[in-house]
Formats: C-alpha cells, sequence, structure tokens
C-alpha cells in the first residue's frame, strides 16, 4: 500500500499526536524544551561533569578567578591549563594563590577523580581531569570560593539537587491536587465547600512566615536527606492548591460535556467514567499545569535557601550557592560567585516558555 | 390511543432548579424549567416537542431519560410487556434499562469524545453492557456504521476528521448500537448546515422505517418538525399548551401561541409575509411566570379570565389536546 | 436602476495561516443599492462574513484583503473610493458614518462594564461632534426608534440586564448612531428565536422604509431571505456562484447549487414525513478546495472534465451573474454557445 496521504495520518492521528504537532510549531517553547532536557541530563550526569569534589575545602584554592582552558598548544589540539602558584602579597603579606603561566598543566578527558555512585554504580570516571597534576592544580571553570570549592562541581551537584526538589515537590502537589480537585468535583455539597474552603485558606497564608516557621520547626539533627524532603513536602502543602483547581474546574467542565452524558446514558458506572472518559480529556491540561507549576517550586527551595531557611550547607544547591554571593564584599572581591545566577534564570524561563507552549497545544481540538 | 402499544406515557412531569442566593445559599426561588408535562408516545411514531429557547424542551427529554432527576411526575416506559416508572426507579435498576432508550445529540462536537475512534465510540454501549466480545464488536459496528452510511474504513478515524454531518452520523450509530426501542434526539439537526440537514432527517426517516424506531424529536425549527414527526407538542414557559396530528396542528391550530410560532417561521417563498403575526414583548421568564396563562402577556385575543386562571390541557377532539380558554371560539390561521 | 452606493468587484480575501492558505473569499461580486438589501447566502465555510468584514476592513489576522475592489460612492456625487485600498485612519472615518455592522452575538459584542448609553453615546461623540447632553439625547432616541420600551430609563442599564432580543435592539441602535448610508447585518437573528427574529426582521425593514438604507444581510437561511432581500448573492466556498434578484434566484435558480439548495430547505408547507430531495455529501474543509468549480464533486449536474479542471468565468444576463459552464464560459467554446 502507497503511503498513507496527509489527510489520512491526520484522521488518524491520537490527540497526542495532535498535540506533539501544534506543539512542534511554537518555536520558543521547542528551544525551551531542547534546555529543560539538556538542563535534566546535566543534572543526571553531574557528578561525572563535576571536575573535583564539590565537598572538598583547600584554604590555599580560597577566590580563585575562573581559569581558562587553552584548547590548542603548538597548533594542536590539545587542551591544557596552567597550574597554580603562591605569591606573597607585598602589601598585606598574604600568600595568594594565581595561575603560573610558566607551568602548562594537560586535560585529560574521562579522567579518574572522587569517587562517586552513578545509578548505583560506584564510579570515578569524570568528563575533564588533569593528567600529571601537582598539589593545588585543578580545573576551576568558574572559579571556585572562599573555601576553595569548585563552584563549576558545585553547581552541577546543586543543578541536580534544585531541579530534582522541584520534580519530587511537583509529584506530591500533582497527586494533592488531582486528588482533592477530583473528589471536590466528583463528591461536591459539603466536601466541595470543605475542601475549596480549605484552598482558600491555604492560598491566603503568607508565605515567607509560614516557611520561616516550618523551617524552624525541623530538627537540628536532621541529616541532609531528612531536611531535603522536609523542605519539598513544605513547598508542595503549598502548591497543590492551583492544581486542585485546574483539576476541578477541568471535571465540572467535562461533567457537562455531551460525550460524558452520552456515555452515562450508555449505562457506564461512574468508574468508567472519570478513568476513560475524563482524565485523558485533561490529562494533556494538566502536564502543562505541572510544567508552569516546576519552576514555581524551583523558585521556593531557591529562595528558601537563600534565605536560609531551606536546604542547609553542607548540602549544595543554587540557593545555598547562591548564598555565598550574598554580601558585596564578597562579590567585589570574587564577582564569579554570581554566575550561580545564571542557571537558575535560563531554567526558570525554559519552563514558563515551555509550559506556554504545551497549554496552547493542550487542547489540540479547539 | 390503546394502552398496549405505548411505550413512553409521562405524566405531569415537573422540573424546578432553586436559584440560591447570598453567603449561606439560601433558597430565594426556583426556576420552572418543567411545570407538569404529560404526553405519551406510540410505539414506532414519532412525537416533536417543540418550543423556543428556554420552554424546557430540552429539560424535559432530559428528565426522561433519567440524565437528571427529575422533580415529581411519572415517566412510564414500557419495555418487553413491562411497564416501570423511570422517574422514581433506583438508580441500579435503572442501569440495565438504559439500554432500551437512547439518546441523539445537539452538537455534533461536544457529543464526540475526540481521543476515541470511531469505532469505540460506536462500540461502547456494547462493551459497557458487555453485550459483545471484540470480534463480535467490530462485527455489529461494521453493521452499524453501513447502517448510517458511513465508509466501515473510516473505523479507526478520529471525530476529528469529520463534516458535522458525518459526525451526527457517528452519533445515531452510537445511539442504535444496543438495539433501543426509544431515541430521543434532542435538536439533531439545529448545528448543522441546511444541505446536510436534509441528509441526516431522512436517515432518521428511514431507519425508523427499517427498524420501527419510536422518536421523541426535541426542536425549536417548526418546518423541520413537519418533515419528520406524527404528532407534535408545543411547550412554551415549562408547559404544553398545544398536542396534536402534525398535519391538523399546521393546517388548523388551536393555540393563538402555536398560530404565532408557525406564521414566524420563514419560508423560503419571496413576497409571502404580508399576514406575518409578529408576537409583542418577550418569552416568560421561568422563574417568575406571570399569574393566568403565562402566554396572556403576548396574546393577542387574551381576556381578563386569562389573567387571572391558568388553563389547563385539554382534550378538545379526539387526539386534540389544547391549554387556553379561548380553545375553539377563536378561528386561527394555519399554514399548508 | 440608481447607481449603487456600494459595488464590489472580484474581492479577493486570503488567510496565510501555519497550515498553508485559505482563500476565504475568491471572487465576489456584487451591487448594493440605496432602499434596497442584499442577501448575502451561503453556508459554512463559504466566505459571507469575510466578505462583510472585507468590506469593513475588520478581517481578522492573518487575514487580508488580496485583490478585487470596494467601491463606495460618496455622497452627493463624486468618483467612488476604493475601501480595499484606504489606508486605516481613512477607513475609520468610513465605519460608523458611512458603513456599520450589526454582529450576530450581540452579547459578545457589547462590553459588559459599560451601560449602553455610554456605548451608543461613544460612536455619537465620535463621529458626530454633538455635545455630552446632544449625544444622550440622541442616544435615547435611537434607543427608541429601535423599539427599546422605556428608553430613557433603559438606556442606563447594562448589555447582561438586557434579554437577547433587546440586545440585537440596541446593537442595532448603535449601528445607526451615526447615520450610516449602508448597514451590514452579520447573521442578525440566528441566536435569536423564530418570535424575535420576526421582531427584528420587521425592525430591519422598518429602518430600511423610514431612512433609505442600504442593508446587506448576511444568513445562511433562505427563509430569511426569500422575506428580507431585494437582491441575492448565493455563495460556495468563497465564490458569489449566482447573484440576481430575489424572485428570479428563488423561481427560476440557474446554478445546480442554489436550485438544490432551495429544494432540500424544510418548509412549515411541506406534507408531514415527507423526505427531502439532498445534495450529495458535505461541504469540503476550506484546505481541500476541489480544483475547478468548487462544487463539482457534490453537483448532480456536471458536464465533465471540464467542471473538474477549469474554474467557471461569471457569466453576466441581465440583472443577474453566474458561474456555471452549464450557461456558458467553456474554454475554447464560441462565446454564447449553450452546451
Amino acid at each position: 500500500m502507497a503511503a498513507p496521504s496527509d489527510s489520512e495520518r491526520y484522521a488518524v492521528a491520537t490527540q497526542w499526536q495532535l498535540t506533539w504537532w501544534r506543539f512542534r510549531r511554537h518555536k520558543l517553547a521547542m528551544v525551551s524544551l531542547v534546555v529543560v532536557v539538556l538542563f535534566y541530563l546535566l543534572a543526571v550526569s553531574a557528578d561525572f561533569l563535576a571536575t573535583s569534589d564539590p565537598h572538598e575545602t583547600d584554604a590555599r584554592t580560597s577566590y580563585i578567578a575562573p581559569q581558562p582552558i587553552h584548547l590548542f598548544d603548538d597548533g594542536a589540539f590539545r587542551p591544557y591549563t596552567y597550574g597554580l602558584k603562591g605569591v606573597r602579597d607585598v602589601k598585606t603579606f598574604k600568600l595568594i594563590y594565581t595561575l603560573d603561566t610558566s607551568r602548562k598543566v594537560y586535560v585529560e578527558f574521562f579522567a579518574r577523580g572522587y569517587r562517586y555512585s552513578f545509578l548505583g554504580i560506584e564510579t570515578d570516571l569524570h568528563l575533564l581531569g588533569l593528567k600529571d597534576a601537582g598539589k593545588g592544580d585543578g580545573i576551576h571553570l568558574l572559579g571556585t570560593d572562599l573555601l576553595g570549592r569548585d563552584l563549576w562541581s558545585r553547581l552541577m551537584v546543586a543543578t541536580r539537587v534544585s531541579l530534582t526538589i522541584g520534580l519530587v515537590g511537583v509529584s506530591i502537589s500533582l497527586f494533592l491536587g488531582v486528588l482533592l480537585g477530583g473528589v471536590s468535583a466528583i463528591y461536591g455539597g459539603w466536601v466541595d465547600t470543605v475542601i475549596q474552603r480549605g484552598i482558600e485558606v491555604v492560598r491566603s497564608m503568607p508565605t515567607i512566615p509560614l516557611w520561616l516557621g516550618l523551617a524552624a520547626a525541623l530538627p537540628n539533627d536532621w541529616s541532609v536527606t531528612q531536611i531535603y524532603f522536609a523542605i519539598t513536602i513544605i513547598i508542595s502543602l503549598l502548591a497543590w492548591t492551583d492544581l486542585a483547581r485546574v483539576v476541578r474546574g477541568k471535571f465540572l467542565s467535562l461533567r457537562e460535556e455531551e460525550f460524558v452524558m452520552a456515555a452515562e446514558l450508555a449505562g457506564a458506572g461512574q468508574t468508567r467514567i472519570i478513568f476513560h472518559h475524563m482524565l485523558p480529556s485533561f490529562a494533556s491540561h494538566i502536564i502543562a499545569a505541572v510544567s508552569l507549576a516546576l519552576p514555581a517550586m524551583i523558585i521556593s527551595e531557591t529562595s528558601l535557601s537563600f534565605l536560609g531557611l531551606g536546604l542547609r550547607p553542607p548540602a549544595i544547591s543554587w540557593g545555598i550557592l547562591l548564598q555565598d554571593a550574598q554580601n558585596i564584599q564578597t562579590l567585589a572581591l570574587a564577582p564569579w560567585l554570581l554566575f550561580s545566577a545564571v542557571p537558575v534564570i535560563l531554567v526558570i524561563l525554559a519552563f514558563n516558555f515551555l509550559g506556554d507552549g504545551l497549554r496552547d497545544a493542550a487542547d489540540p481540538y479547539g | 390511543m390503546s394502552g398496549s402499544d405505548i411505550i413512553l406515557d409521562v405524566r405531569g412531569l415537573k422540573k424546578h432548579f432553586p436559584i440560591r442566593r447570598g453567603l449561606l445559599r439560601r433558597l430565594s426561588g426556583q426556576v420552572r424549567a418543567v411545570d407538569g408535562v404529560s404526553f405519551s408516545i406510540r410505539r414506532g411514531e414519532t412525537l416533536a416537542l417543540v418550543g423556543e429557547s428556554g420552554c424546557g424542551k430540552t429539560t424535559a427529554a432530559r428528565c426522561i431519560l433519567r440524565a437528571i432527576p427529575p422533580s415529581a411526575g411519572a415517566v412510564n416506559f414500557t419495555i418487553d410487556g413491562r411497564t416501570v416508572d423511570l422517574a422514581t426507579l433506583p438508580r441500579r435498576q435503572l442501569r440495565p434499562l438504559r439500554r432500551h432508550m437512547q439518546m441523539v445529540f445537539q452538537d455534533p462536537y461536544s457529543s464526540l469524545n475526540p481521543r476515541m475512534v470511531v469505532g469505540d465510540i460506536i462500540g461502547e454501549p456494547l462493551l459497557i453492557n458487555g453485550m459483545a466480545n471484540r470480534a463480535e464488536r467490530r462485527a455489529r459496528v461494521t453493521q452499524l456504521m453501513e447502517l448510517v452510511q458511513l465508509p466501515s474504513a473510516y473505523f479507526n478515524r478520529f471525530p476529528h476528521a469529520f463534516s458535522g454531518g458525518q459526525r451526527q452520523r457517528i452519533g445515531i450509530a452510537r445511539a442504535l448500537a444496543l438495539n433501543p426501542g426509544l431515541i430521543v434526539a434532542d435538536e439533531p439537526v439545529s448545528a448543522l448546515d441546511v444541505s446536510v440537514q436534509a441528509q441526516i432527517l431522512n436517515l432518521m426517516l428511514d431507519l425508523q422505517d427499517r427498524l420501527g424506531l419510536t422518536y421523541l424529536f426535541v426542536a425549536h425549527d417548526l418546518s423541520v418538525v413537519k418533515h419528520v414527526s406524527d404528532r407534535v407538542a408545543v411547550m412554551y414557559v415549562g408547559r404544553i399548551v398545544e398536542l396534536a396530528e402534525t398535519e391538523t396542528l399546521y393546517r388548523r391550530p388551536l393555540h393563538p401561541y402555536t398560530e404565532a410560532l408557525l406564521s414566524a417561521a420563514p419560508t423560503p417563498v419571496p413576497g409571502a409575509i404580508s399576514s406575518r403575526i409578529v408576537l409583542e414583548r418577550e418569552i416568560a421568564d421561568p422563574a417568575n411566570p406571570p399569574p393566568g396563562c403565562p402566554f396572556h402577556p403576548r396574546c393577542r385575543y387574551a381576556t381578563d379570565m386569562c389573567r387571572s386562571e391558568v388553563p389547563q390541557l385539554q382534550e378538545v377532539e379526539p387526539g386534540r389536546w389544547v391549554s387556553c380558554h379561548r380553545a375553539g371560539e377563536l378561528g386561527l390561521a394555519g399554514v399548508g | 436602476m440608481a447607481d449603487p452606493i456600494l459595488s464590489v468587484r472580484d474581492l479577493h480575501t486570503q488567510f496565510h495561516g501555519r497550515e498553508g492558505i485559505v482563500r476565504a473569499v475568491d471572487g465576489v461580486d456584487f451591487d448594493v443599492f440605496e432602499g434596497r438589501t442584499l442577501g448575502v447566502v451561503g453556508e459554512s465555510g463559504c466566505g459571507k462574513s469575510v466578505t462583510a468584514r472585507s468590506i469593513l476592513g475588520i478581517v481578522d489576522r492573518p487575514g487580508r484583503v488580496m485583490g478585487g475592489q470596494i467601491l463606495l460612492r460618496p455622497q452627493g456625487g463624486g468618483p467612488p473610493v476604493d475601501l480595499a485600498t484606504l489606508p486605516q485612519a481613512a477607513m475609520r472615518r468610513i465605519r460608523g458614518p458611512e458603513i456599520a455592522l450589526v454582529f450576530q452575538e450581540p452579547m459578545a459584542s457589547f462590553s459588559q462594564h459599560y451601560t449602553i448609553g455610554n456605548q451608543i453615546t461613544e460612536a455619537i461623540l465620535l463621529h458626530m461632534g454633538l455635545g455630552k447632553r446632544a449625544a444622550r439625547a440622541r442616544a435615547i432616541e435611537l434607543l427608541d426608534m429601535v423599539g427599546v420600551p422605556q428608553p430613557d430609563r433603559r438606556i442606563d442599564e447594562y448589555p447582561f440586564q438586557l434579554s437577547g432580543g433587546l440586545r440585537q435592539r440596541v446593537m442595532i441602535a448603535m449601528a445607526l448612531a451615526c447615520d450610516p448610508r449602508v448597514l451590514i447585518a452579520d447573521e442578525p437573528t440566528t441566536a435569536l428565536d423564530v418570535t424575535t427574529q420576526a421582531q427584528i426582521l420587521d425592525l430591519l425593514r422598518d429602518l430600511q422604509q423610514k431612512r433609505g438604507l442600504a442593508i446587506i444581510l448576511i444568513t445562511h437561511d433562505m427563509g430569511v431571505i426569500a422575506e428580507m432581500a431585494h437582491d441575492v448573492a448565493v455563495m460556495y466556498l468563497g465564490r458569489a456562484v449566482e447573484t440576481g434578484p430575489v424572485q428570479d434566484i428563488f423561481n427560476r435558480p440557474r446554478h445546480p447549487y442554489t436550485r438544490a439548495l432551495l429544494r432540500s430547505i424544510p418548509t412549515v408547507m411541506a406534507r408531514p414525513r415527507t423526505r427531502l430531495p439532498t445534495i450529495e455529501g458535505s461541504i469540503p474543509h476550506p484546505f481541500d478546495r476541489p480544483r475547478g468549480c468548487a462544487y463539482h464533486p457534490r453537483c448532480s449536474e456536471k458536464l465533465g472534465a471540464v467542471c473538474e479542471t477549469h474554474e467557471p468565468p461569471p457569466i453576466d444576463t441581465e440583472h443577474r451573474q453566474v458561474r456555471c459552464f452549464l450557461h456558458g464560459g467553456i474554454p475554447g467554446a464560441p462565446p454564447g454557445t449553450q452546451p
């Protein structure tokens, strides 16, 4: 048989195909999708991309400026960087480490470094490393902080933490939102009234003081992981209300659709109507709502941690990295620390454009 | 009418929607959408329920199928020699009866789930009622598609690939899937283009002849109704004002509202409007109907009695029911 | 007959979307005369509403008038102005004082936040150079003229307080605020009940007699056309397939589509339960416009290959125009020959 014609393809296209065709036309959203996917790939391979242990401190390498990698040596592709040397400042008599341009250190791909576990596999493989590195030598693509920790490596790990906190948080609020929104719409009556008033109460709470209180209530002796989960739960407890409203609204409007009534008149039970006719009808809307809720989650975590209410060191997240760039003195001394804001802005923008595109494409029959 | 061949007998059907106001949602009034409707339908005939927007025709149709629960009245449905009152039947006992009465909807777009292929849409009633296995279902759906003149090759297409008229055929095939005795068609052609309307009307007539279907045909358009119905019931503000054989009702209406409706229906004959009756004012508000006959503020024949006493639907001739104090004494104009 | 107020010649309006080009209006000719109603009739997708919007220069993006002329003869003579090439600023002086529009859905065409008085006087203040007090008096006068009861009280109400019929009356009052010469009514009664429709059609006819309005009535309803129009343009997929005086169109239709359409309309005159003659198939999607004569796949009087390959040119005979090879125009055939 000949290849199906365009109109034939269109005739048998499922909702998801139509949505995808429509989404594909939204250029900015497509670019954003690529950005978001790249960021999540980066989050998965954070340790592999890190150049040194993000937790390892070294007083000697404090505040080293971003250190460029030279790609060509003597006209051949042989990336190298310079080693470090200590210089005594003639005025302050402080020992300052700067690049020693007389000493080339060659960069190696798939090098051995600190040990980490990737998807349960213990390994020490890293994308970049140094060949024959001397004491204190390292690749500091984005410089180092006060304690001499490599910012690039810390940023990789922070990206993983911040992006996953968004995912976990959204999953929890999605669960709460669909459950409570659905219950609210399906049962109606006093159940609906109670849930709706509850949503209004939650939404009317001033978030920062609430976070302050909840964060203060977390025991000090909790491990980083425990704090991490506590924070996601706190964030999602506040964030589910929007989703619940979307779900409830969709349920109510779908109940008025004639195809739902047709199923009911054909003798379909409540379960079939909900799971066969209603949920698939707004799944795409939920995805769009989620992709718009994610950046809000990420921002929440970042601001909380920035204010010192969220994750705390030694945990690493975007908020914690930005915390280091909090005072002007540090910024004057090490402006590169502010680079941590760049991925935050990129990801938030990308998620918003992506969400916009998805929302426009979510109803391909409109 | 002999009792034996009556499939549906509606008695005193009422549907009142509460109006709630204020923070405490206090009951402040009622919309009497359907306010005491009685009629019966014989097996194999088409009864049209006609009226303008807000007259309660769609609400009445939905109450009859128990898509929404009626406030009062009885809906006696006779199937396989057994009569049940659908209005009071518990939900559990209602579900197995659903397959005997199906609905064709007005909007060919919202009435088909856009996420299901045509074959699944038409076959869904069979699936729900466990009537057939996969292969049998496929065979039955193919047969139904042929019945409504849709190529069965379209089985795997989604509704978005079809025109309004084809979608309405799909809706009809779905309604026929379970071999129902009664089909309630709610404005089945009013959303369609003229050139497609005629196709669907003819299809419905053909199917009725072939399968012995009974139609309750809800419509606002008297011209469409003339082409499909055996008898016509005219509704105004929640009540039936006149019910008669189609030919009789059009030729010799007995209610002033029927006369006005017939006169207002546009006819495709240039220069045919000389005797048009243009009604004054607006349709009465079903939340706050006027005292006496609800039609009296617009009626040019109204007397003092019409302003104070509510007329009852009475059989003035065999098979002719009118709700008007002056029925019979007015020589009203008809058409055709 | 006097010169027409408005002449549309070979109008083309296209929508350049991502999926391709939709030729919404693809060659339409008609004339509109003072005191007469031109009925533009057709089914969905025939381009009747886009034609109206093209005349007013308010085609929704990404639509554009791509060709043809829209000639408006100025009051008191002078050469006609081509609205198709007029800049937006000049167009704004045409909309309202020269040509006004009444929409199908009166609820959507009002702002819900202003009283109807505000909305009517706005146009008067903008175009007529009247003071506030005089504008209000004029608005009340207009409401009275279109049959709104108690106009001095109703003027301070909001659109949602009015019934559908009253809203449509107010819409007409608003359209007439600046005393236009041409009124375009786009499906003015489609959203209304029959008894209300009769009232509004009565009003339009009455206003036309009193003020000599030229009306372009756009509708899908042949019954409304029969009742209201003096002249008719029948449209199918962007083209006026037949135009002419109402009696001729209804009594001696020449285009197969007009003939079939008239036969397929249900009427209250019919014998009960009679089957109607139908038109086969359905209206093609605007993207899948058939080649040649757009009606040929559904036509029961198709001549042959020529209908599938060539677009029939307009054939003019006294006051009438038809685009169908049955009436000539076959390429290669000597002019005037009938097949």
